[in-house]
C-alpha cells in the first residue's frame, strides 16, 4: 500500500493541472456529455487524463474502462486527491448512480455500450422517476410502456428530472403491467434523448438556478434492447439505484470538509468577533460546538461502516440513516453560517456582498433540497423504522 | 485509529455481556436498593469481575495487569450500562487503577495494587465541591507542616465514598493541585442516596494529618495526573451510558411491536416510528464517538481530550432521550415502579452529571478545537 500511495502522489501532481487544485466554483463541476462547455481548457484536459487512467470511477472493472481499484486503494487516491486539493474530474449520474447499476443488472451488451461513454464523460444522464402524481410514493408511477414488436412505445410526464434539458439519455421507470400491484408492473428502461419525443422543460428553484426539468414523453420509441433486468422487474433494479442516489447524498455534509470550504468557527469568528480566542458570543458559540460536534460523530460513523465493509461486514443497518443524518446536517450548517453571518448573510446579488456572502445565501437555499431529493427525511426515517427496527406497517 | 473491535476485544464484549446478563440484572440492583444495602453493590459479584481479570485492564502487566487499555475496559463498562450494574468498575478499576498506575511510587504500587486487582480494596476519587463537575475549582486544602500535610475541606458527590477503603483526595497546595492517598475512616463521610440508587457520598476532613508517602504523585502537578485519568473516565462512563441507552431503546422498540392499541402495534403509528429511527440513529452515533474516544486514549493520539468530549457530550444527550422516550412511550407502565425502564431514566440524570455534563464538554471541545 505505501507504493500505491507514493505512486498514486506522483501521478496526481504530475497530472494535475495547477488551475484543477483550487476550490470549484458550482459553475464550474463537470458534468460531461453531449453539451458539455469547458470555462477552462484545464478541465478537460484533467477529465480526459483521468478518463484515460480509469479513474474517474476508480473501482469500476478495467475491461470497461474503469480504474480497476480495490475499495482500499480508492479510498487512498481518494485521500490523496483531498490532500492535494484536487477537483473531482466529472460528476453526474451516470457515475454516482446508473454505472453501478448497470454493472450489476445490465447484460453485457449494455455495459459494453454504456459503461465506456460515462466514464469518459462523453454520455450525460438524468433520472426520469418522479412524476407530478409519484413523489414519496414513487412505486404509483404511471408513465406508460408498451412493448410493440421490438420497441417499447413510452407515454408520460416525469418531473423534477435534475438535468434533463443538459443530459443525453434518461433512465426511466414505466409502468408494464397496469394490472398487477403496482410495485410488480414496473420496468427499468434507458431512453435516448434524442429522440423527438422527449422533451424536458426547465424549472426555476428559489435560488435563482434552473437545474431541474419537467419531462415529457411523447409516443416515444425505446429499442427493447434498453430494457435493464426482467420486464416488471424494474423495481428491484429502481431500489438499489436509489441506495447509490442515497449514499451520495448522504456524502455531502463530508463533502463540505473538503480543503477549501472555509469551517464554520472561522465564519463565526469572522463576523461574530474573537475574544480570547474564542467566538465573541457565547451562545453562538456553544451553537457552533452542538453543530460540529454532531457532523464530528456523523464522520465518526461513516468512518466505522466503511471500516465495518472492508472486514467483511454485510453492508449492515447503518447505511440506511446516512442519507438522513447527512443531509439534514448539511441543512444545518447553512443555517449556522447565515446565522453567524448575520445581515451579510441576507443578500441576494449585487456588490453590497461578498462573492463567498452570496454563494452562502444561494447554497443555503440549495440545501433545503437535499433532505426533498433522493427520498425526502420522512421516508428515510420510514426506511429505517420498518427495515431497520421491524416495525410494522 | 480503528473504529472496529480487535477479536480479543469481542471475546471480552461477549464475556462481559452473557456475565452482567446471567449475574446481576436489573432485578440486583433493585434489590440492593429496597434492602437498603449498606454497601451498595455486590462484594461477591466484584470478586467475580476481578477474576475475570477487569480490575487490572489499566494496570501493566510487570504490576499485575494485563494493560489490555480503554478498549476493552469499554466493552466490559458497556455490558454493565446494558443491566444498570452497581459495581466499583469506575471508582477503582478505572480512576483508581489509573491514577496508582501512572502516579504511584513503587511503594504504593506495591501496597495498593494487589488488593484492587483482588477486588478486596476499593477506591473513591474525592473530586468535586460544587454543585457541578468543575475539576479545576478545587478549595480543599492540604498545608504542608514539615512532617506532612493537614487536610482541611469538603468533598461531594465522591462515587463509592461512603465504602472506599482509600480515597484519592484532590487539594489545594502551596503551589497548585495535589492528589492524596487517604485512609477511607479518616474522613468524616455522609452517603448520599441518590435517584438512580447508585452510590456516592459527601466526605469532610477536619486536619486530618498524613505523611509525605500519602502524597500520589508529583506535588502541586497533580492536576496533569488528573486530567489523563478524567478523560479516561469520561470514555469509560461514556460507553457505559452507550450500553444503557442502546437497552433502554432496545427495550422500546420491543414494546412498540408488543403493545397493541386501536387495534394495532403502536409501533405501527408512524408518530412513534420516527421518534424511534432518530433514537437509532443517536444511539449509532454515540456508538462510533465511544469508539473513537477509547481508541484515541489507548493510542495516546492528540484529539484523545477532543474525542472524549464528544464521546461523553454524545452519551449524555442520547441516555436522556433513550430513558425519557422509553418512559413516555411506555405510557402508564412506564411510570411505575415495577417496570424497569424507568431505572434507566434515572441513571441518564445521575450519568450525564458525572464528569461533565453537555455544557462542560461542548465547552471543553470548542476550546480544544482552536474556538
Ligand atoms: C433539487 C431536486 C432534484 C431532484 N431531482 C430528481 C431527479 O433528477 N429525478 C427524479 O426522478 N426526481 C428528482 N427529484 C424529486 C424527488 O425525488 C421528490 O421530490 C421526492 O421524492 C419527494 O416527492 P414529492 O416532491 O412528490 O413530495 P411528496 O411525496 O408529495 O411529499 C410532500 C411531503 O409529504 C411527506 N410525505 C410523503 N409521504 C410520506 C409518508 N409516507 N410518511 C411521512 N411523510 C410523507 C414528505 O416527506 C414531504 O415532506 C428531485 C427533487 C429535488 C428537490
Amino acid at each position: 500500500m505505501p507504493n500505491f500511495r507514493a505512486e498514486t502522489r506522483a501521478w496526481l501532481e504530475e497530472n494535475c493541472p495547477p488551475a484543477m487544485r483550487t476550490r470549484m466554483p458550482e459553475n464550474e463541476q463537470v458534468a460531461g456529455g453531449k453539451q458539455a462547455r469547458y470555462l477552462r481548457p484545464e478541465q478537460k484536459q484533467w477529465l480526459d487524463r483521468m478518463a484515460a487512467k480509469g479513474w474517474t470511477a476508480p473501482t469500476w472493472p478495467t475491461k470497461y474502462g474503469g480504474g480497476g481499484l480495490s475499495n482500499d486503494e480508492a479510498l487512498i487516491l481518494e485521500e490523496e486527491m483531498q490532500d492535494l486539493g484536487c477537483r473531482l474530474p466529472l460528476r453526474g449520474m451516470g457515475l454516482s448512480m446508473l454505472g453501478p447499476v448497470l454493472l450489476e443488472y445490465g447484460t453485457e451488451e449494455q455495459r459494453q455500450t454504456h459503461i465506456p461513454p460515462i466514464l469518459k464523460g462523453k454520455i450525460r444522464w438524468c433520472q426520469g422517476y418522479s412524476e407530478p402524481e409519484a413523489g414519496s410514493d414513487l412505486a404509483s408511477l404511471r408513465t406508460r410502456a408498451v412493448l410493440q414488436g421490438e420497441h417499447f412505445l413510452v407515454n408520460g410526464h416525469k418531473i423534477w428530472t435534475s438535468n434533463a434539458h443538459h443530459s443525453d439519455w434518461i433512465f426511466c421507470l414505466v409502468r408494464t403491467d397496469p394490472t398487477a400491484k403496482k410495485h410488480e408492473g414496473i420496468s427499468f428502461l434507458l431512453i435516448d434523448m434524442d429522440d423527438p419525443g422527449v422533451r424536458p422543460r426547465p424549472i426555476r428553484l428559489i435560488s435563482g438556478a434552473s437545474v431541474f426539468c419537467e419531462t415529457f414523453l411523447e409516443n416515444v420509441q425505446v429499442p427493447a434492447g434498453n430494457l435493464v433486468g426482467p420486464l416488471n422487474k424494474g423495481w428491484t433494479i429502481a431500489k438499489r439505484l436509489l441506495e447509490h442516489e442515497r449514499k451520495g447524498i448522504g456524502g455531502i455534509a463530508s463533502r463540505a470538509a473538503t480543503k477549501f470550504e472555509v469551517p464554520l468557527e472561522t465564519v463565526a469568528k469572522q463576523f461574530a468577533g474573537e475574544r480570547d480566542g474564542q467566538i465573541a458570543d457565547p451562545i453562538l458559540r456553544d451553537r457552533v460546538a452542538a453543530y460540529s460536534m454532531d457532523a464530528h460523530a456523523f464522520q465518526l460513523t461513516r468512518r466505522r461502516a466503511a471500516e465495518e465493509a472492508e472486514a467483511g461486514a454485510p453492508p449492515g443497518p447503518l447505511s440506511a440513516m446516512f442519507k438522513l443524518q447527512g443531509t439534514e446536517l448539511n441543512k444545518r450548517r447553512y443555517e449556522m453560517l447565515l446565522e453567524a453571518e448575520g445581515f451579510q448573510g441576507l443578500g441576494w446579488e449585487g456588490d453590497g456582498f461578498t462573492n463567498d456572502e452570496l454563494r452562502f445565501t444561494r447554497e443555503w437555499l440549495r440545501s433545503k433540497a437535499n433532505t426533498i431529493e433522493g427520498g425526502t427525511s420522512e421516508v428515510q426515517l420510514n426506511i429505517i423504522a420498518k427495515r431497520v427496527l421491524g416495525l410494522p406497517d | 485509529m480503528p473504529l472496529i473491535l480487535s477479536d480479543e476485544a469481542r471475546m471480552v464484549r461477549e464475556t462481559a455481556l452473557d456475565f452482567f446478563r446471567e449475574r446481576s440484572p436489573i432485578t440486583a440492583l433493585r434489590k440492593l436498593r429496597d434492602d437498603n444495602d449498606p454497601v451498595g453493590f455486590s462484594r461477591d459479584l466484584w470478586r467475580q469481575m476481578a477474576e475475570l481479570g477487569w480490575t487490572g485492564f489499566l494496570v501493566d502487566e510487570d504490576d499485575g495487569g494485563s494493560a489490555f487499555g480503554m478498549t476493552g475496559l469499554a466493552q466490559v463498562m458497556e455490558a454493565s450500562g446494558r443491566t444498570l450494574t452497581a459495581s466499583p468498575l469506575l471508582s477503582t478499576a478505572l480512576l483508581g487503577a489509573s491514577l496508582l498506575s501512572h502516579g504511584g511510587s513503587d511503594d504504593q504500587k506495591a501496597e495498593y495494587l494487589p488488593p484492587l486487582l483482588a477486588g478486596e480494596h476499593i477506591f473513591a476519587l474525592a473530586l468535586e465541591e460544587g454543585t457541578r463537575h468543575a475539576p479545576n475549582q478545587i478549595a480543599l486544602t492540604a498545608q504542608s507542616d514539615g512532617s506532612g500535610y493537614r487536610l482541611n475541606g469538603q468533598k461531594t458527590f465522591v462515587l463509592d465514598g461512603h465504602i472506599a477503603n482509600t480515597l484519592i483526595v484532590a487539594a489545594r497546595t502551596a503551589n497548585g493541585i495535589t492528589l492524596f492517598l487517604v485512609p477511607g475512616d479518616a474522613a468524616t463521610r455522609k452517603r448520599l442516596i441518590m435517584v438512580d440508587s447508585r452510590n456516592a457520598a459527601s466526605i469532610r476532613l477536619d486536619n486530618v494529618k498524613v505523611s509525605p508517602e500519602a502524597v500520589l504523585g508529583p506535588v502541586d502537578q497533580g492536576a496533569a495526573l488528573l486530567d489523563l485519568t478524567l478523560d479516561r473516565a469520561r470514555a469509560a462512563l461514556a460507553a457505559e451510558m452507550l450500553g444503557s441507552a442502546n437497552e433502554a431503546f432496545d427495550r422500546t422498540v420491543q414494546y412498540l411491536k408488543d403493545r397493541k392499541q386501536f387495534g394495532v402495534a403502536i409501533g405501527s403509528f408512524q408518530a412513534l416510528k420516527h421518534r424511534a429511527a432518530q433514537m437509532f440513529c443517536e444511539v449509532e452515533m454515540t456508538r462510533s464517538a465511544v469508539l473513537a474516544a477509547v481508541s484515541a486514549l489507548d493510542q495516546n493520539s492528540n484529539d484523545a481530550a477532543a474525542l472524549v468530549s464528544l464521546a461523553k457530550t454524545k452519551a449524555n444527550d442520547t441516555l436522556l432521550l433513550c430513558g425519557n422516550e422509553g418512559v413516555q412511550m411506555h405510557g402508564g407502565i412506564g411510570m411505575t415502579d415495577e417496570h424497569e425502564i424507568g431505572f434507566f431514566m434515572k441513571r441518564s440524570r445521575v450519568a450525564q452529571a458525572t464528569f461533565g455534563d453537555t455544557a462542560f464538554c461542548r465547552d471543553r471541545y470548542a476550546r480544544l478545537m482552536g474556538y
